[in-house]
């Protein structure tokens, strides 16, 4: 990955201008945010397919005889439960709880292949090192010689299932394989981000692009669409799938942002356990809540929440109009009294109070392949 | 891309545009501003009667992705807004300079730092650029 400017580019930008993408920084990237438009990208991966560039996203490989306890004692998931050919999402905690960074661990047998989020990689590639002491283990941070690619939506399957020569249909929920696709060597996992079926693929970061077009070639009658960042914000809003900085920072613990199930207090120590077992035991004091809008207005990113008196008592971490429900959602940090179905707070828009009411979670029930 | 950018009208730094007729105006976003903006999903409209200094916030256009504050070229009274906006705020991104017009003011002295056309297609330009 290229350096301009301060920017860092992937081996597809020139892609992205191609296509007209308007292009935005994220997290130090200069990223495609969107081509044909974000609802109509966001619609093609909930009816067909999207494609997504994804190569800003840090990769980090851990391997040596001290890999699996190194990484049971780094994040909150249990990894021994992750056999080979399978991958879990996890959490990366600091020792008060709070929350470093959200992961996913990819078990290839000879070596863990770890995902982390583009403006964090340096962050959590320091503190991978930094605990790494004592264990027989190499943190190797992969991120520039690596290209990644997301194939998303219900058409996914059979349209790699055609590029790659292969039926895809063995590999399960949440398992990852070698292969070849389009003659290049790559890792092939049923992963994603959106809450539909769909795949993630690691290339060579020379062979990103030769990739990139031979999915959009074999995939355009399928009506696959290049989708950007703003698609993929949406979609896994509807899914309420956390993003980091905002459902999930250094200050929020696993428990308030309702990652409970990542933590597995009973897997023996690990960085964290102390707090989170107190946390657990005391009971959050406030959770993330989903929301729909009841009167006129979005909610949008650190908005404020008050109670019906008028007290501030939270902060919106994200809040858009649903491409798919149609309806003006959000997500929020409200005090548990407030944070069960039915309940009703104000976010304030443009210094105006606007009801919302509180909602079950996801806003779209995912629909993975299991 | 080559933006529209009519010469009969006047243009503010923040991609407002407003045609101004006697002592009447009418006030819209840019046809920069609605492709930068991408598909526009709500438009929040002031409500007749409310007044405004030059370059005051009078509403917002917001897409799936942001919000972006609309600011009044003029100072003004609001003596109409586009209701058709309600439900389809898409009339922003069809047709900025025309049935995507967002506001009718009454102008009130303390007209604001607006440019020609010509100017504001240059200022487009160093903005992409």
């Amino acid at each position: 990955m290229s350096d301009y400017g301060g920017l860092r580019r992937t081996p597809l930008y020139e892609r992205h201008l191609s296509l007209s993408a308007r292009m935005v920084e994220f997290g130090g990237w200069e990223m495609p945010v969107q081509y044909s438009g974000i609802i109509d990208e966001h619609r093609a991966v909930r009816e067909a397919a999207g494609l997504f560039d994804i190569s800003h996203m840090g990769e980090v490989e851990v391997q040596g005889p001290d890999a699996l306890p190194f990484l049971q004692c780094l994040v909150t998931y249990d990894v021994a439960a992750i056999p080979p050919g399978q991958a879990n999402y996890a959490l990366m905690c600091l020792p008060n709880g709070g929350i470093i960074d959200d992961l996913f661990i990819y078990n290839l047998g000879d070596h863990y292949l770890i995902v982390v989020n583009a403006a964090n990689t340096t962050k959590d590639v320091a503190w991978m090192r930094g605990c790494a002491a004592g264990f027989d283990v190499t943190v190797t941070d992969v991120s520039e010689r690596t290209g990644m690619l997301a194939l998303q939506g219900p058409a996914a399957e059979a349209l790699l299932a055609q590029v790659a020569g292969a039926d895809l249909a063995a590999l399960p929920f949440h398992g990852v394989t070698r292969g070849i696709v389009s003659g290049m060597p790559a890792i092939v996992a049923r992963t994603g981000y959106t809450g539909e079926d769909g795949f993630e693929l690691f290339v060579a970061a020379e062979d990103t692009a030769q990739l990139w077009d031979a999915l959009l070639d074999a995939g355009r009658s399928a009506g696959l669409k290049p989708c950007g960042l703003g698609a993929r914000d949406s979609l896994r809003f509807e899914a309420c799938l956390a993003l980091y900085g905002h459902e999930i920072t250094e200050e929020t613990n696993p428990y308030e942002a309702r990652l409970g199930w990542v933590v597995k207090l009973d897997k023996g120590d690990f960085i964290g356990r102390d707090a989170l077992q107190r946390i657990k035991q005391e009971g959050v004091q406030r959770r993330l809540t989903g929301f729909e809008m009841v009167g006129r207005g979005i909610a949008r990113g650190e908005y404020e929440i008050r109670d019906l008196e008028g007290a501030p008592i939270g902060r919106v971490t994200s809040g858009m109009p649903s491409p798919t429900l149609g309806k003006n959602l959000g997500m929020g940090y409200v005090p548990i009294a407030l944070s069960a179905e039915g309940s009703e707070f104000d976010v304030v828009v443009r210094d105006r109070p606007v009801r919302a009411r509180a909602v079950k979670m996801p806003f779209y029930r995912p629909r993975y392949k299991k | 891309m080559a933006f529209k950018t009519p010469a009969e009208l006047q243009y503010s730094k923040t991609h407002e545009w407003i045609r101004i007729e006697g002592d009447e105006a009418t006030v819209g976003i840019t046809d920069y501003a609605q492709d930068a903006l991408g598909d526009v999903v709500y438009v929040d409209l002031p409500q007749v009667g409310a007044r405004f200094e030059a370059d005051g916030v009078f509403g917002a256009v917001e897409s799936v992705k942001a919000a972006s504050d609309l600011y009044l070229p003029v100072a003004g009274e609001i003596i109409a807004v586009n209701e058709a906006l309600i439900t389809t705020p898409e009339l922003i991104n069809k047709d900025p300079y025309g049935e995507g017009w967002i506001v009718k003011i009454r102008v009130a002295p303390g007209i604001g730092a607006l440019m020609s056309a010509e100017a504001y297609a240059a200022f487009v330009d160093t903005i992409k650029h």
